[in-house]
C-alpha cells in the first residue's frame, strides 16, 4: 500500500514547466530518492510534499489523507533543508526543541526527547553551543535531529549532503542509513548525485525536464535503464546504435553497426529485421585483451586502437576507437599485473563483451551523450 | 586598536572631537556659569542654572517628551516593519525603486516638509475642509496644534530612518528560516514572531534608537505644528536661549538631556556584548 502518493502533479512557473504530470507511490518505511539534474522538478515535488508550494493540478495523499491544501505546519512531515536553515539565534538544543515547544509538550518531555535525539546524532557534547560555533557536518546532524524529533510520518531531505565535502558526505551517508534503520521512518530524498541515490535508496525515481524517466530499485536503474537519459545520468555508459539484421532466437538478434561490424543484441520484446536499436553498454562490462579472444556465440568482439587512457588507482579507463565507435572501457585492478600497465595509447587491442551485458533502450536522444563523462573529468560525478 | 586602524579612523575621530565632544563640553561648562542680565556669561561658578530644573513644570514636560517619543518610535517601527519586509522580499529592480521612494523625501528640506504639513492640516486646508464636509470635524475644531499633530508629523519625518536599518537587516535575513519554522509546526504569525523578529533584532534596536533619541530633542516639529499642550524639552531649551537669553539655563537642560540620551546607548552596549 502506498503511504505517500503524488497523483498527476503539474506545476509551472511562468512558462517553465517544473513538474509535468508526475505520479509517484512511496511505500511506508522506504528510502525513496528523486534523482535528477537541477531544474528537473525534484525539489519542486519535495516542496509540494512539505507544503511550501501548491501544485497547479493533481493531489498529494499521505497515509490515505489528501494533504494537498494543508499548510506546512499541519502536515506530519518534516524537512531537512539544503542549507540546513538552522535558527542562528538559538543553541543546538533549542533548535532541536523548536518543534516540540510549538506542539506544546511539557518541559520534561522536551528535555527527554531532545536528549534522545542528541544521542542519536552524537551531538551531546555540543548541545549548548550556538549554531555559529559548530561545523558543517554537525549542522547537518542538528538539522536531521530537529526534523526527526517531531516523529514525522515522512522525512523530506532536500540535497542534505550537497554542501559538504566528499569524505564527510560519504560518512554522513552511512550515518543517515543507520539512522533510517533505527527510526524506520519513510524518507523522501532529493539529490542530483547518482552515487548518493544509489547507495541510500530502496527506490529511485529519475527525473528530467519535470517528468519521471524511470522508477526502480538502484540495481534496476543502473543495470536496465529505460532510456538514454537514465543510462547516461546514472554512472557512465557507451551508446551503440545499430540496425537489426536477423533473428537468432526470440530474445537475441544480430545487428549491424557498419559495413564491417555487427553485434549480437539481447531484447525482451520482439523485434523485426530492419528495426534500428539503441543499446547501453557500461564501461566495466567491456574487456580488453592484446590477443584475439576465442570466438563465442554469446560474445561480441571487435578490434580497435587505444586513443587515450587515464589511471584512477583502483581502475584504469581506456578510450578505444573501433571504426565509427569510440568505446569507453573500465578495467578494474583486482591484482596488479604488468599487462595492465603495458596497454598504452596507440596500441592495438581487442574489445569484447558478453552480449547479454548490453541493454536495449526504449528511447534514445543524442543530446544525452553530453551527460557522458569525459576522460579528463572525474569519474562517477554526474553533471549537476 | 592597531595603529593602522587608528590612522584610518583619525579623520572621523577628529570630526567627532571638533563637532561633538568640544561643543558638549562647552555646554556643560556654560551650565555651571552664572548668567548676566543681558544674555552673557558672568565670571565665577554657579549651580543656579541647574536649580531651574527643579521647576514644577519640568516633570510634566519630561513625561510628555518621553511619551511622544515612545509613541512615535513604536508607530514608526510598526509601520516600517512591513515596508522593510516587502522591500527585502522584492526583486532586485523593485528593491532599488522602493529604496528610492523611501529616500526621496530627503531631497526636500526638512523645514519645508514640516511647513507643508502646516498647509495640509490648516483650518482652511484640504484635509480639514474634507473632514468638515463629511461631518467628521466640528466647524471650529482644528487639526493643528495638538500633541497628536506633533506625533503624526514626527512619524512622517522619522519613518525613513526606521525603514532603512530594518531593511538592511531584513535584506540579509534568510527567509528559508521561516519555511523551516512553518515546517516544524509554527503558524505564520508565530514564525514571524519567533524567527523573523529575533533575526532582525539588530535592525529593530537601531531603528528604535535612531527615532527615539532625536525625538527626545525634537524642537522644530512641536514648535511649528504643536501647541501649548505639546511643548517638549527642546522647546524649553529654545525658550531659555532665544526668549529668556539665559544661556546657562539652556545649557543645564541640554546637559541633562544629553546624559539621559547617553543612557540607552550604555544599555545597548551591554546587551550587545552578551
Amino acid at each position: 500500500m502506498s503511504f505517500l502518493r503524488f497523483e498527476n502533479i503539474r506545476k509551472s512557473y511562468g512558462s517553465f514547466r517544473a513538474v509535468d504530470d508526475v505520479s509517484l507511490s512511496i511505500e511506508k518505511g522506504q528510502v525513496f530518492s528523486l534523482l535528477g539534474p537541477s531544474g528537473s522538478g525534484k525539489t519542486t515535488l519535495l516542496r509540494m510534499a512539505a507544503g511550501f508550494d501548491k501544485p497547479d493540478q493533481g493531489r498529494i495523499f499521505l497515509d490515505g489523507i489528501d494533504i494537498t491544501d494543508l499548510p506546512p505546519e499541519r502536515r506530519k512531515v518534516n524537512t531537512v533543508f539544503q542549507n540546513y536553515a538552522l535558527f542562528p539565534h538559538l543553541t543546538v538544543r533549542e533548535n532541536i526543541a523548536f518543534g516540540l515547544k510549538i506542539a506544546g509538550h511539557d518541559k520534561n518531555t522536551i528535555r527527554r526527547e531532545v536528549d534522545r535525539m542528541l544521542a542519536l546524532v552524537d551531538l551531546e557534547a555540543h548541545a549548548d553551543k550556538g549554531i555559529g560555533a559548530i561545523s558543517g557536518g554537525q549542522k547537518q546532524r542538528v538539522a536531521i535531529a530537529r526534523a526527526l524529533v517531531n516523529r514525522p510520518q515522512v522525512l523530506l531531505l532536500d540535497e542534505p549532503l550537497a554542501a559538504l565535502d566528499l569524505k564527510l558526505r560519504q560518512r554522513l551517508l552511512m550515518e543517515l542509513n543507520a539512522i533510517h534503520e533505527e527510526v524506520g521512518i519513510t524518507f523522501l530524498y532529493v539529490t542530483h548525485d547518482q552515487s548518493e541515490a544509489i547507495s541510500i535508496s530502496d527506490q529511485i525515481a529519475v527525473m528530467n525536464h519535470g517528468r519521471i524517466q524511470q522508477i526502480g530499485t538502484p540495481t534496476q536503474i543502473y543495470e536496465t535503464p529505460h532510456n538514454s537519459f537514465v543510462a547516461a545520468f546514472i554512472g557512465d555508459t557507451n551508446f551503440l546504435n545499430a540496425t537489426l539484421e536477423s533473428s537468432l532466437d526470440p530474445h537475441h538478434s544480430r545487428a549491424r553497426i557498419d559495413a564491417e561490424r555487427s553485434i549480437i543484441v539481447k531484447h525482451e520484446r520482439p523485434l523485426r529485421p530492419g528495426d534500428s536499436v539503441h543499446l547501453s553498454l557500461r564501461p566495466e562490462k567491456i574487456h580488453l585483451s592484446r590477443s584475439e579472444p576465442e570466438p563465442a556465440p554469446d560474445r561480441n568482439r571487435a578490434q580497435g586502437l587505444i586513443e587515450d587512457r587515464i589511471y584512477f588507482g583502483s581502475h584504469t579507463r581506456y578510450r578505444v576507437r573501433c571504426g565509427p565507435l569510440l568505446l569507453t572501457a573500465e578495467v578494474q585492478h583486482q591484482k596488479f599485473s604488468a599487462s595492465d600497465a603495458s596497454l598504452a595509447e596507440g596500441d592495438a587491442v581487442w574489445v569484447h563483451w558478453q552480449a547479454d551485458d548490453s541493454f536495449l533502450l526504449e528511447s534514445y536522444d543524442a543530446q544525452d551523450e553530453a551527460l557522458l563523462t569525459e576522460l579528463d573529468e572525474e569519474p562517477h560525478d554526474a553533471a549537476p | 586598536m592597531k595603529s593602522r586602524e587608528l590612522r584610518a579612523s583619525l579623520p572621523s575621530l577628529l570630526w567627532l572631537l571638533v563637532f561633538v565632544a568640544i561643543p558638549t563640553l562647552l555646554v556643560c561648562y556654560i551650565a555651571f556659569k552664572p548668567a548676566t542680565s543681558n544674555g552673557g556669561i558672568a565670571a565665577g561658578w554657579s549651580l543656579s542654572a541647574f536649580k531651574t530644573l527643579a521647576d514644577p513644570f519640568f516633570p510634566t514636560i519630561i513625561a510628555r517628551t518621553v511619551v511622544i517619543a515612545l509613541i512615535t518610535t513604536a508607530a514608526c517601527l510598526l509601520l516600517a516593519l512591513p515596508v522593510a519586509w516587502t522591500m527585502a522580499r522584492a526583486s532586485a529592480s523593485a528593491k532599488n525603486w522602493l529604496l528610492l521612494l523611501v529616500v526621496v523625501p530627503f531631497w526636500t528640506n526638512f523645514l519645508i516638509r514640516v511647513f507643508a504639513w502646516k498647509q495640509i492640516l490648516h483650518t482652511e486646508g484640504p484635509l480639514a475642509m474634507l473632514l468638515r464636509n463629511m461631518h467628521l470635524l466640528e466647524a471650529n475644531a482644528m487639526l493643528l496644534y495638538h500633541p497628536a499633530t506633533v506625533i503624526v508629523v514626527s512619524i512622517y519625518s522619522f519613518l525613513p530612518f526606521a525603514i532603512l536599518p530594518l531593511y538592511a537587516t531584513a535584506e540579509k535575513f534568510d527567509f528559508t528560516l521561516l519555511d523551516a519554522a512553518r515546517d516544524l509546526g509554527a503558524s505564520r504569525a508565530r514564525a514571524l514572531r519567533q524567527v523573523f523578529l529575533p533575526g532582525i533584532r539588530r535592525g529593530i534596536s537601531t531603528a528604535a534608537i535612531v527615532v527615539f533619541i532625536p525625538m527626545l530633542g525634537s524642537y522644530i516639529i512641536p514648535d511649528l505644528v504643536g501647541g501649548k499642550e505639546s511643548e517638549m524639552i527642546g522647546n524649553k531649551i529654545a525658550q531659555r536661549n532665544f526668549n529668556d537669553r539665559n544661556l546657562p539655563q539652556a545649557a543645564a537642560i541640554s546637559a541633562a538631556l544629553t546624559l539621559a540620551v547617553l543612557l540607552p546607548f550604555a544599555i545597548r552596549r551591554r546587551t550587545r556584548s552578551d
